[in-house]
């Protein structure tokens, strides 16, 4: 932008007038910076000060005493011990000989990963590989952590049950949400009354949803309970047995997120062009050639965006595990941040900002990798 | 200004300043707000927020009854009160948690003003309670507003029926609530439970676990504490005899609900109420529970046994059970060692050091007014209330029981077995030294729910414990907690 108030002659004008000019000229040159500043201002103090002022809290030890906080420095103490010391169990859970299962499976990724970076090497930019490794590590140590745990036969702990509500929940959310969004925007009669139905849970507050979660789901006086009585397994319980509890905190949490993939997903698919699905009609394509040819491409760069959001607030998973099982049982529902949020309350503030970096870690690395190499490319086929 | 609108003004006048000096001279803490603290429901709020309202009545103090969830109670009052911030005037919480609030000089001294207190009869509270609940460092710290011991409860009926005795030790236990398991104890032609005991995590299956261990553990008389080694402060927890406890304590799971895992005290007191338990553990609130309307099946059937015990107790040095004797378990009767846990030591009110003197006068008050025996001997007759005896006058004799409608021979049994827990010389305190509540509320009380949940084996739980607690101790200093601990144990108050 040419600085218009450098040429002005000062002769030319009053000085008065000459001040005012160049006062609005200036504002104007600067306009973006006041406009953006509130802003940056108000994330600077809420969100980034907060975030690395933790980092104090993650590296000590915190008393609370008459004269306020007590900061002990401890370096990578509250860290290390979620890896190696007695917190390990309930962080990656019992990490035990690996069985051949585990093995094959940390093998097969660790084969993936480095063909994948060889790959890579011939084409990306060193910038782009510091990434790839970063996400390559990340993938080979979930894997060795899967396959030395859950393969193996042993206990997980909070970070593989968080990528199980994760992983597995969004798989679940975005294949019944989709495919709802694809019933309801076909020709069916009271298409408008399921869309309303279907979108109620989204508009439920997770607490509420806990609450009533946790009465729907008791098997022994819920309204299941005639059934599962008739199916005598009523001695049988979810809330006892980790991997039924888990498996029921992702339904449960399905149930109001399925909502919102559908409701983006509905809007996706009322946007592919009429005129496309009937010229391939026309040509005599099947039902599932023109979704799969069609409409499915024209959609994939609303898909993998929802579902990136929905990765990361699924991270953030807390209300449920905490109202429905208290993270029990044992620590089978615990996510992470129900973990770091268990350690804070019983004041133990630095362990839990470590544990609140590690997820933050996670969150970054496995959002960041996904956008990048599977958002990015699909946005660039669609553009392309 | 007319005649009319002077007369109003006149009016308006005369009233404010009429109601403006009504209020003043109302009562002596007029304007004073007491902001409490404690836990949800209406057990332990409900008769503060209740009897709030008549102190409030007499002396103008209004008093503001804040709940949160159990586990939140101390994070929530320590962090308000370490930090300054000061919303919170009075905590009411398990009289142990106090010894680390003091510590960091949190809690205002009561002494002086008890001295001054010529309502609150102090020689009425029984020795324990007075001493080790309400004292600290030898100093009143606390008022109590219940006393806590944790018994064993039984349906008599169910056990005459199947011509059983109650137990006497853990092993019974287990016997006793395998023969009963399944039997219909409520007549609604449903198998019912042989024990119910609360195991939810975050709850209070941790203090559950210790009513098992300490007749294991603690031999030698309440001084010698069954946490720790109180010259050094090593745990002495990763052992056959907390080993077994914790067997004894899981295994009780194949004879209670299906979902015992995921149950509180709450859904507990709702099942024993409906008839559906025959065996539990719990503190003195059954005693009082079944003479609520809602549990008209039970009412007069809930009998109490103040301690069950064990044959074999702990060799320290060995870390092995040995058979009880008269070296091993001086205080054994029969052959069996006991040790009643006093759990949770009592809801007991401390008033918070950093507020002006004025709203501490209301809070020792209205604290005074909840512990004098007018009111607390009418509370703790009232099952809702959550509030169990601590006052001599209250367990001396049978009256107020029976009177609050318990049948006498049950009151006879409910009151005499929390006199023989209470003045049992091996009776096993709570931990009363800083870092209580994380050495119990979070790290046993985790490790135990994993153990329960088969995540991991009971000596690996017991390892992470010894290794929790080892942590805590380094964190507040060693040489403190020896000290802090000698003195919960072995120094009464006095």
């Amino acid at each position: 932008m040419p600085n218009a108030g450098a040429d002005v002659q000062p002769e030319l004008a009053p000085a008065g007038i000459q001040l005012r000019e160049s006062w609005g000229e200036w504002l104007d040159r600067h306009s973006r910076t006041f406009f953006i500043a509130p802003a940056v201002v108000l994330i600077l103090i809420f969100a980034i000060f907060p975030t690395f002022y933790s980092i104090v809290f993650a590296l000590s030890r915190v008393r609370f005493t008459g004269e306020g906080l007590k900061f002990r420095f401890v370096w990578f103490q509250n860290f290390a011990k979620q890896f190696l010391g007695n917190d390990q169990v309930h962080f990656l859970g019992k990490v035990g000989a690996m069985g051949w299962l585990g093995t094959l499976f940390f093998a097969a990724v660790l084969v993936a990963m480095v063909w994948w970076l060889y790959r890579c090497a011939r084409v990306t930019s060193w910038v782009g590989m510091i990434g790839r490794l970063i996400s390559a590590a990340m993938a080979v140590f979930v894997a060795w952590i899967i396959g030395a745990t859950l393969l193996s036969g042993n206990p997980i702990g909070t970070l593989l049950t968080t990528l199980f509500y994760v992983v597995v929940g969004c798989a679940l959310q975005f294949v019944i949400g989709t495919g709802l969004a694809f019933l309801c925007s076909q020709p069916i009669s009271g298409k408008n009354f399921f869309r309303v139905i279907f979108f109620i849970p989204l508009m439920i507050t997770p607490l509420g949803v806990g609450y009533a979660m946790k009465m729907v789901a008791d098997i022994t006086k819920g309204p299941f309970q005639p059934l599962f009585g008739a199916a005598t397994v009523d001695a049988w319980v979810w809330s006892a047995d980790p991997w039924a509890a888990r498996i029921v905190m992702m339904i449960c949490d399905s149930w109001q997120w399925i909502p919102f993939i559908f409701i983006t997903m509905l809007a996706a698919l009322e946007n592919v062009p009429r005129d496309h699905v009937e010229a391939a009609q026309v040509d005599g394509a099947s039902g599932i050639q023109i979704f799969k040819e069609i409409v499915w491409p024209q959609i994939v760069p609303v898909a993998v965006t929802v579902l990136l959001i929905r990765m990361i607030e699924a991270f953030k998973i807390v209300d449920l595990p905490n109202i429905m099982t208290g993270g029990g049982p044992g620590s089978s529902t615990e996510s992470m941040t129900l973990h770091s949020m268990y350690i804070w309350r019983a004041n133990d503030v630095g362990t839990s900002a470590a544990v609140a970096y590690l997820l933050l870690l996670l969150t970054v690395v496995t959002c960041a990798s996904f956008f990048n190499y599977v958002v990015l490319g699909q946005l660039r086929r669609a553009g392309g | 200004m007319s005649s009319y609108k002077k007369s109003l003004c006149a009016l308006s006048v005369a009233v404010a300043l009429g109601a403006f000096s009504g209020v003043s001279t109302a009562g002596e803490f007029d304007g004073v707000t007491v902001n409490i603290l404690t836990r949800p429901g209406y057990v332990i709020a409900g008769p503060l927020a209740e009897r709030g309202k008549e102190f409030e009545a007499k002396t103008g103090a209004k008093v503001v009854v804040t709940e949160v969830p159990f586990a939140e109670i101390f994070p929530k009052i320590q962090n308000d009160w370490s930090t300054g911030t000061n919303a919170i005037d009075v905590g009411v919480f398990a009289a142990g948690w106090g010894v680390e609030l003091d510590a960091a000089g949190l809690l205002e001294d009561l002494t002086p003003y008890v001295e001054k207190d010529t309502k609150l009869d102090l020689n009425d509270i029984a020795p324990y309670f007075r001493d080790f609940g309400q004292k600290i460092g030898g100093k009143t710290k606390l008022l109590m507003v219940d006393g806590d011991f944790q018994m064993v409860y039984y349906r008599k009926d169910v056990l005459e029926k199947a011509g059983l005795q109650p137990p006497k030790t853990w092993d019974d236990y287990l016997a006793v609530a395998s023969k009963i398991h399944g039997q219909d104890m409520n007549g609604d032609g449903k198998p019912d439970y042989g024990s119910c005991i609360f195991k939810k995590r975050n709850a209070q299956s941790y203090f559950a676990i210790q009513t098992v261990a300490a007749s294991y553990v603690q031999t030698q008389g309440t001084a010698q504490g069954f946490h720790f080694d109180a010259a050094t402060m090593k745990p002495i927890v990763n052992n056959e005899a907390w080993k077994k406890a914790f067997e004894v304590y899981k295994e009780t799971g194949k004879y209670g609900p299906p979902e015992e895992l995921n149950m509180d005290i709450g859904d507990t007191r709702a099942l024993f109420k409906a008839g559906r338990c025959g065996l539990l553990i719990e503190w003195g609130d059954p005693g009082t529970l079944q003479l609520d309307p809602d549990a008209a099946k039970v009412k007069g059937l809930i009998y109490a046994v103040g301690a069950v015990g064990s044959k074999e107790v702990l060799d320290r040095a060995t870390g092995k059970l040995v058979p009880v004797t008269k070296e091993s378990a001086p205080y054994a009767v029969d052959g069996i060692n006991y040790a009643p846990f006093a759990a949770f030591g009592g809801w007991a009110g401390a008033i918070n050091a950093k507020i002006d003197q004025k709203k501490k006068d209301a809070a020792y008050a209205f604290l005074s007014y909840m512990n004098q025996a007018a009111e607390s001997n009418v509370d703790v007759t009232i099952g809702k209330t959550g509030y169990n005896p601590y006052r001599l006058s209250q367990l001396a004799s049978t009256d107020l029981w029976v009177k609050a409608g318990m049948p006498k021979e049950l009151a006879e049994n409910y009151i005499g077995a929390i006199n023989g827990a209470l003045n049992n010389p091996n009776m096993a305190s709570d931990m009363k030294i800083p870092g209580a509540q994380k050495y119990t509320g979070v790290i046993l009380d985790t490790e135990l729910a994993r153990y329960l949940a088969g995540e991991i084996t009971v000596d690996e739980a017991l390892k992470n414990i010894e290794a929790g607690w080892e942590e805590v101790t380094e964190d507040f200093g060693r040489d403190s907690q020896i000290k802090a601990q000698a003195l919960a144990l072995g120094t009464p108050g006095n």
